[in-house]
């Protein structure tokens, strides 16, 4: 009998540099290009949030953490000139909480059930809401000195366009994927 | 001397998805320093057993082992994916996978890398291969803006640089120009025989790595070794035609004129190849064979003129650039790699804007045209399959043009399945993309523009990787769709013998334009054309020359027969 | 764009420096910027920053469009901040001189003063940021993190980010043709509304094929021994200079001059007002 020894179980494999490397580069694309106006005048919802939510339950805190940063750092950057630090930082302390929850929420079997469904969106909704709620705006406050009020209503405004991204898009991204999983054993040649 | 390098013993594989094992006990041993090639039909398990090889099965690719592989000394399910890759080098048949750098000398530097080589050691090795492999003016481009047969070349590099025992080939001339493959193979052969190592190569191209000696050829079907024998022993017999391989093409002619394969000697090329009374037979039957006549299309379908382009950074590829297609034409394009002619169909298509000169298809100016509306006319299917594939089941893949365009299920349901039998992968249709080999890959893509019966159909590359009886199968289906519903056919290829057999006309390009534009088996008659485009010629025109037999008449009079066999 | 960093391979000085040196002063620099609140100190490093442009050699149609959308992003930045809280300055530097306006939307000096200096906290760092952006060549850059001691792993993964960024751009363009190519209409031709669906219909494809790509990539990695050993070298690495050195110490002293600044105006803020 073959040992299963595929390299996705650990937390820094070559799988995960790699998934770092491209994860990133699709955040990056995400925010760059592919946002959807919500109605709110100046508002987003940024699918890369979506995304990032599904790359850390497949890759885990490490991968997630790293591709949040550094995709956000990189979009600012080329787009800013300047890394937001506050947020960036943020946007990587949210792939790093949902990651933690890897093992729990595996779906690489195939299976995405129902409670593994309201798992990711409980996950993913508390983290967004304590990330751009309370932990953005205050390291904003701390850092740059910018008015509370101005700096929380944006919190607020992201939180809950940040949830939205992360419940819908990351949980079809989850399903699609649990469901392109082949069954073991189930290929067969038909006439 | 003839340690073993590679054993397997009683393997049987089976992929987790697969319901049934892949390999079917797998008895083989090849020693240290030969040279072996291993051949068979497409989905047969050539590249899962190269796999077993390197260990990528089962380090990265999970799946059930029984029985044993051994490669220099080492258990393959017990030793790790780096120590293995000590050992054995590995091209992989997916050319675009396997870049990981940012430029091709990074890429080709990897492996050097990894092994923490000198800075100045790693600069002098990566300028020395790539020289060798005449990519050297390529080095600092991206992977993505290399063609495909400069891809192919880096891979090999990036491998060749770090000299293991046991080299490994998945397919290494599919992209391949035929002057460039044939120098590859001896490259290979030269190594070979200058260092000592072990070669595996699997390859559909059976004459052309012939050209270069062997040691043994092993034949698979359905995951089974059904032969493994030396190259001499292994031609003499009918099993190649009987599980739909080519034979060399010399040795067809050599059918046809009624010679038994075992009274000849040196049957493994066609320059050495001697038979009794072999002059006497070719040319008996020559004589019996009617000259042929091909039919040419009149009325201009496409018409480019005075295309001017170039990649931004990029040297100018097309400079007032002339071609006009007409309709019922089955034109062949070839030229060198990287000579442009992906880039022309993507020019055509609308994948690309021209920097100047017009493109009238059918008396409509193309350029006002955006791509759907020029893809409602124009089919194209690309070089590299996993460029247009899309979806995740083979079946919604191939439906996909149709579903856009509205069509009701029962009739999509009906062109599907006709589509996925002429490509020979009814039985897969429910699968998931992911578990095809590559040439099924590159046939569901066919499959999916088959369905869309567009005007004239650009083929890059159709018959790459293919074994030869889906190849023939294919080609009969787009030969029968020219003939019969009047499909113009722009076939991309570096076969010349597929050429030969099913173009109407040829279209050289070379890097100042066309060299040449004219009847197929004209092309041969021009050593000079030969030479600057990087072609070569067939065997037939070899042995021809060699039997002092006018070479033309006897390629145009096997071809015909073949196509007669056909007709009837 | 094939070049994310849009590098130009120019001949400059800060051309040859490494790409490492040249990130540890961007960072520094823009966290002493974004933590200072002293007017002086940030105009003198926007006029340093804006000298080294010069040095570069940078042509401004390399750079008019990202200007351009970072002088808008900043104004609008600015306006909000005016219009959530207008008095801010005011509490910030406790005094008032009222200029004009009465009641919700007053205008004070204080206020202008504060949104002078945060319009000077976003842009000071943008010409250094240019000039980070065209003159490092990514795969040098990837090979200087290693060399400041961030794991090779890390410094690996920065460098697929950078090489996928554009293949992946590639990779989403050449899904959208040959989505085209089948009969979807997503140029100009078609509805807003139909794009916007198509351009989400490419995304799924997109994903999944570069899951797929994960794989075969870090397969292909594994065949030719990256992580096996504690080392790696690189192709492009570029040995430190005595220019680095000298870059990271003007660095080191622009730090410490700002962190010294906090301790005169007993605090981030400097106060003209008192
Ligand atoms: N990852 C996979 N998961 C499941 N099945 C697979 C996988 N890869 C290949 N197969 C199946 O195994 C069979 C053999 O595939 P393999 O790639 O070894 O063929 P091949 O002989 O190399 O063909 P080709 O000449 O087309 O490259 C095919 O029928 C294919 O469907
Ligand atoms: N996206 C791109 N950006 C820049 N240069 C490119 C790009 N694609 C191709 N090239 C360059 O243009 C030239 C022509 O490439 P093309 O792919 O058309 O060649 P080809 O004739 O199809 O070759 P092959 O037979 O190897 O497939 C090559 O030198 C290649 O390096
Ligand atoms: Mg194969
Ligand atoms: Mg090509």
């Amino acid at each position: 009998m073959a040992k299963n020894k595929q390299s996705s179980n650990e937390l820094f494999s070559v799988r995960t540099v790699v998934a770092i490397g491209i994860g990133t580069a699709i955040i990056f694309i995400l925010k760059r290009w592919v946002s959807i106006p919500t109605g709110f005048p100046n508002t987003n919802i940024d699918t890369s949030y979506g995304f990032l939510g599904f790359m850390s339950v497949l890759f885990g805190p490490v991968a997630g953490f790293i591709m949040g940063f550094l995709g956000h750092a990189l979009n600012d950057f080329t787009q800013y000139g300047t890394p937001w630090w506050t947020w960036v930082f943020t946007t990587g302390l949210v792939g790093g909480v949902i990651g933690l929850f890897w093992k729990r929420l595996d779906v690489s079997k195939g299976d995405f059930g129902k409670k593994k469904l309201i798992g990711y969106n409980v996950v993913s909704g508390l983290t967004n809401l304590i990330a751009w709620a309370a932990i953005a705006p205050t390291l904003d406050v701390l850092v740059y000195s910018e008015p509370a009020n101005k700096v929380y209503i944006q919190g607020l405004i992201s939180a809950v366009s940040n949830i939205i991204s992360g419940a819908v898009i990351g949980s079809i991204l989850l399903a699609a994927y649990a469901a392109s999983r082949t069954r073991s054993g189930s290929l067969k040649k038909e006439d | 001397m003839s340690k073993p390098a590679i054993i397997f013993d009683h393997v049987t594989y089976q992929y987790d998805s697969q319901a049934e094992p892949t390999l079917h006990d797998i008895n083989l041993t090849i020693n240290q320093g030969e040279k072996v090639l291993i051949i068979g039909p497409s989905g047969s398990g050539k590249s899962t057993l190269g796999n077993l090889i390197n260990g990528l099965i089962p380090h990265a690719i999970p799946g059930k082992i029984t029985g044993q592989v051994t490669v220099m000394g080492q258990d393959v399910e017990n030793s790790s994916l780096f120590d293995l890759s000590l050992h054995v080098g590995t091209v992989l048949q997916d050319p675009d996978s396997q870049f990981v750098g940012l430029t091709a000398a990074e890429d080709i530097a990897f492996a050097m890398e990894n092994d923490a080589t000198p800075q100045a050691e790693m600069k002098t090795r990566v300028r020395q291969w790539a020289t060798t492999l005449g990519i050297k003016d390529q080095l600092g481009q991206s992977p993505q803006a290399l063609s495909g047969g400069q891809k192919q070349r880096t891979a090999m590099a990036g491998v060749l640089v770090d000299e293991g025992d046991v080299l490994l080939f998945d397919e290494p001339l599919a992209a391949l120009d035929p002057a460039t493959g044939k120098q590859s193979i001896e490259l290979i052969d030269d190594l070979h025989r200058r260092l000592g190592i072990t070669v595996v190569i699997i390859e559909h191209r059976l004459e052309e790595v012939l050209a270069q000696p062997v040691d043994r050829v092993i034949v698979m079907q359905d995951g089974r070794i059904i032969a493994n024998e030396t190259p001499e022993a292994l031609l003499k017999t009918p099993l190649l035609r009987e599980i739909g391989l080519r034979e060399p093409l010399y040795l067809e002619a050599l059918d046809l004129a009624g010679i038994d394969f075992n009274d000849t000697t040196g049957i493994t090329s066609v320059n050495t190849i001697e038979a009794p009374n072999l002059k006497q037979k070719l040319s008996d039957w020559l004589t019996g064979e009617p000259a042929h006549q091909k039919p040419a299309g009149l009325k201009p379908l496409l018409a480019i003129k005075d295309l001017t382009f170039g990649y931004p950074k990029g040297p100018k590829l097309f400079d007032h650039f002339d071609l006009t297609i007409n309709r019922g034409d089955m034109l062949a394009l070839v030229g060198e790699n990287g000579v442009g002619k992906t880039t022309l169909s993507q020019l055509i298509t609308g994948f690309v804007k021209p920097d100047a000169g017009t493109m009238t298809f059918a008396g409509a100016d193309l350029a006002t045209q955006s791509v759907k509306e020029r893809a409602d006319q124009i089919g194209y299917i690309m070089q590299d399959p996993n460029q247009m594939i899309s979806k995740i089941k083979i079946f919604d893949e191939v439906a996909l043009g149709l579903t856009l365009r509205g069509v009701d299920e029962a009739t999509i349901k009906a062109k599907v399945e006709d589509a996925l039998k002429i490509c020979g992968l009814y039985p897969f249709r429910n699968w998931p993309i992911s578990a095809l080999s590559f040439g099924q890959k590159k046939r569901v893509t066919i499959a999916s523009i088959l369905t869309l019966s567009p005007q004239l159909l650009i083929l890059d590359e159709p018959t790459a990787g293919q074994d030869w009886r889906h190849y023939t199968a294919m080609m009969r289906f787009l030969e029968k769709l020219n003939r019969d519903s009047g499909i113009t056919m722009l076939l991309i290829t570096h076969d010349m013998h597929l050429m030969l057999e099913y173009a109407t006309r040829t279209v050289v390009l070379g890097h100042s334009g066309i060299l040449l534009d004219a009847e197929p088996a004209k092309v041969l008659t021009e050593p000079a054309i030969i030479k600057q485009a990087r072609l070569a010629e067939t065997s037939l025109y070899t042995l021809a020359k060699r039997m002092d037999m006018d070479p033309f008449a006897f390629t145009a009079a096997v071809i015909a027969h073949e196509r007669q066999e056909r007709h009837v | 764009m094939s070049n994310l960093f849009g590098f130009d391979g120019g001949d400059t000085w800060l051309h040859h420096l490494s790409g490492a040196t040249k990130m540890l002063a961007f960072v520094g620099i823009s966290i002493i910027a974004m933590a200072s609140y002293d007017l002086r100190f940030t105009a003198a490093i926007m006029v340093m920053s804006l000298i080294l442009f010069y040095q570069a050699k940078i042509k401004w149609s390399q750079v008019s469009l990202v200007v351009k959308i970072i002088t808008a992003f900043s104004l609008l930045n600015l306006i909000t901040v005016y219009l959530f809280s207008p008095e801010y300055g005011v509490q910030l530097y406790g005094t008032r001189h009222l200029l004009f306006g009465s009641g919700y939307l007053t205008v004070t000096s204080e206020q202008l003063f504060y949104e002078l200096n945060l319009l000077s906290k976003y842009i000071v760092t943008v010409p250094l940021a240019l000039i980070f952006l065209i003159t490092t060549n990514p795969s040098e850059f990837a090979a200087s993190l290693n060399k400041i001691h961030l794991s090779y792993k890390v410094s690996y993964s920065v460098a697929l980010a950078l090489r996928y960024i554009p293949d992946i751009q590639n990779v989403y363009h050449q899904i959208s043709l040959s989505q085209q190519a089948r009969g979807y209409e997503l140029s100009k031709k078609a509805k807003f509304s139909q794009r916007l669906k198509g351009s989400a219909q490419i995304l799924m494809p997109l994903i999944f094929s570069s899951l797929d790509r994960i794989d075969t990539v870090s397969q292909a990695m594994e065949l030719r021994r990256f992580g096996r050993k504690k080392h790696r070298t690189w192709y492009m690495d570029h040995p430190f200079a005595w220019q680095d050195w000298l870059t990271l110490a003007g660095t080191a002293a622009i730090i410490l001059i700002g962190a010294w600044l906090f301790k005169v105006n007993g605090g981030r803020f400097y106060n003209p007002f008192r």
